[in-house]
C-alpha cells in the first residue's frame, strides 16, 4: 500500500493544470485543464480512502461527488463558451473584457 | 508490490497525457492527452480498491464529457494559434524558480510519512459497497448534489435556447435572433 507516490503525482498533475489554466488562451484549453486539476484532486481522495481504510468509504464518495459536479460545470462553462462564441467570435480569454472598466 | 509495479507504469503515462494536454498547439491533441491522463488515474482508482469509481471515471469522464469537449472543440473550430509573448518583465525565471522551490517542497513532503495507517479493514470500492454508503451516510450530500445537477441542466439548456426578444414566439423575424448577450 502505498500513499506518497500517488500525493506527489497529484501535485505534478495540479500543478501542470494549473499552469493550462494560467497560460492557455482558448477558452475551452482552460475548462480542459480545470478538469485536470479535479482530476488531480480525485487521485489524493481515493488513495487516502485506501490508506485510511475509511469505514464509510469517506474519499470515494468524494470523488463521486467530485466527477459529478464536474459534470455539471462542464456542461454550464461550455454552454457559456459557445454562447461567448457566438456572440464575439472568438473564445480567446484575453479578449473577455467586457466588464473591464 | 504489484501496486508499486502498476503506479511505476500508468505515472508515467498520466505525466506524459497532462504535459500533452498544456503543450500541445491543436486543441484535439490536448482532449486526447487529457483523455490518456484520465484512463491512467481509472488505473490508480482500481489499484486502491476504488472498483466503482474508476468505471464511474471511464463512462462519466473519458467518455462523456471528452466527447462534449470534442463537440465543442470542433464547434468552434482548431485554427487557434497563440502567442507566448509576455507582458510582465522577468517573469519566466522567476517562474522558473518558484517551480522548482515547489517541486523541492512536495518531493520534501512526499519523502516522509506523515499520517497514520488505517487500522479497520481494507476498502472496498464494489459497487454494492459504495452504493450502501452512499444511500446509507451520504444521502444529504447525493440529494444535493441531484439537485445541482438538475439546475445545472436547466441552465445549459436555458443558455442553449437563449434568443433576445425571443419571448413572442416563432414570428419574431431572423434579425431578432442573433441578438447581443446580455
Amino acid at each position: 500500500m502505498i500513499l506518497n507516490q500517488f500525493l506527489i503525482l497529484g501535485a505534478f498533475l495540479f500543478s501542470l493544470g494549473m499552469y493550462g489554466v494560467l497560460v492557455r488562451r482558448n477558452a475551452v484549453l482552460v475548462l480542459l485543464s480545470v478538469e485536470l486539476m479535479l482530476a488531480a484532486v480525485n487521485i489524493n481522495l481515493v488513495a487516502f480512502d485506501a490508506y485510511l481504510r475509511d469505514a464509510i468509504a469517506g474519499g470515494q464518495i468524494f470523488a463521486l461527488f467530485v466527477i459529478t459536479v464536474a459534470a455539471a460545470e462542464v456542461g454550464i462553462g461550455l454552454a457559456i463558451v459557445l454562447l461567448i462564441f457566438r456572440n464575439r467570435q472568438s473564445a480567446n480569454v484575453d479578449e473577455m473584457d467586457l466588464m473591464k472598466l | 508490490m504489484g501496486e508499486l509495479v502498476v503506479f511505476v507504469i500508468f505515472a508515467p503515462l498520466a505525466l506524459v497525457g497532462a504535459l500533452t494536454m498544456v503543450a500541445a498547439r491543436n486543441p484535439v491533441h490536448s482532449a486526447m492527452g487529457l483523455l490518456m491522463t484520465l484512463f491512467s488515474v481509472a488505473v490508480f482508482y482500481v489499484s486502491n480498491n476504488g472498483h466503482f469509481i474508476a468505471a464511474v471515471q471511464v463512462i462519466v469522464y473519458a467518455g462523456a464529457i471528452m466527447t462534449l469537449f470534442l463537440f465543442v472543440i470542433m464547434l468552434i473550430g482548431v485554427d487557434s494559434a497563440q502567442d507566448n509573448q509576455e507582458v510582465l518583465p522577468n517573469q519566466r525565471p522567476i517562474a522558473v524558480a518558484l517551480g522548482l522551490a515547489l517541486l523541492g517542497l512536495v518531493l520534501a513532503a512526499g519523502s516522509q510519512g506523515w499520517v497514520p495507517r488505517g487500522t479497520g479493514s481494507p476498502v472496498n470500492g464494489t459497487i454494492e459497497n459504495v452504493s450502501d454508503e452512499l444511500f446509507g451516510a451520504w444521502i444529504l450530500p447525493f440529494e444535493v448534489t441531484s439537485l445541482l445537477l438538475i439546475i445545472a441542466s436547466v441552465g445549459t439548456i436555458a443558455l442553449a435556447q437563449f434568443r433576445p426578444r425571443a419571448i413572442a414566439g416563432d414570428e419574431a423575424d431572423e434579425s431578432a435572433v442573433d441578438g447581443e448577450l446580455v
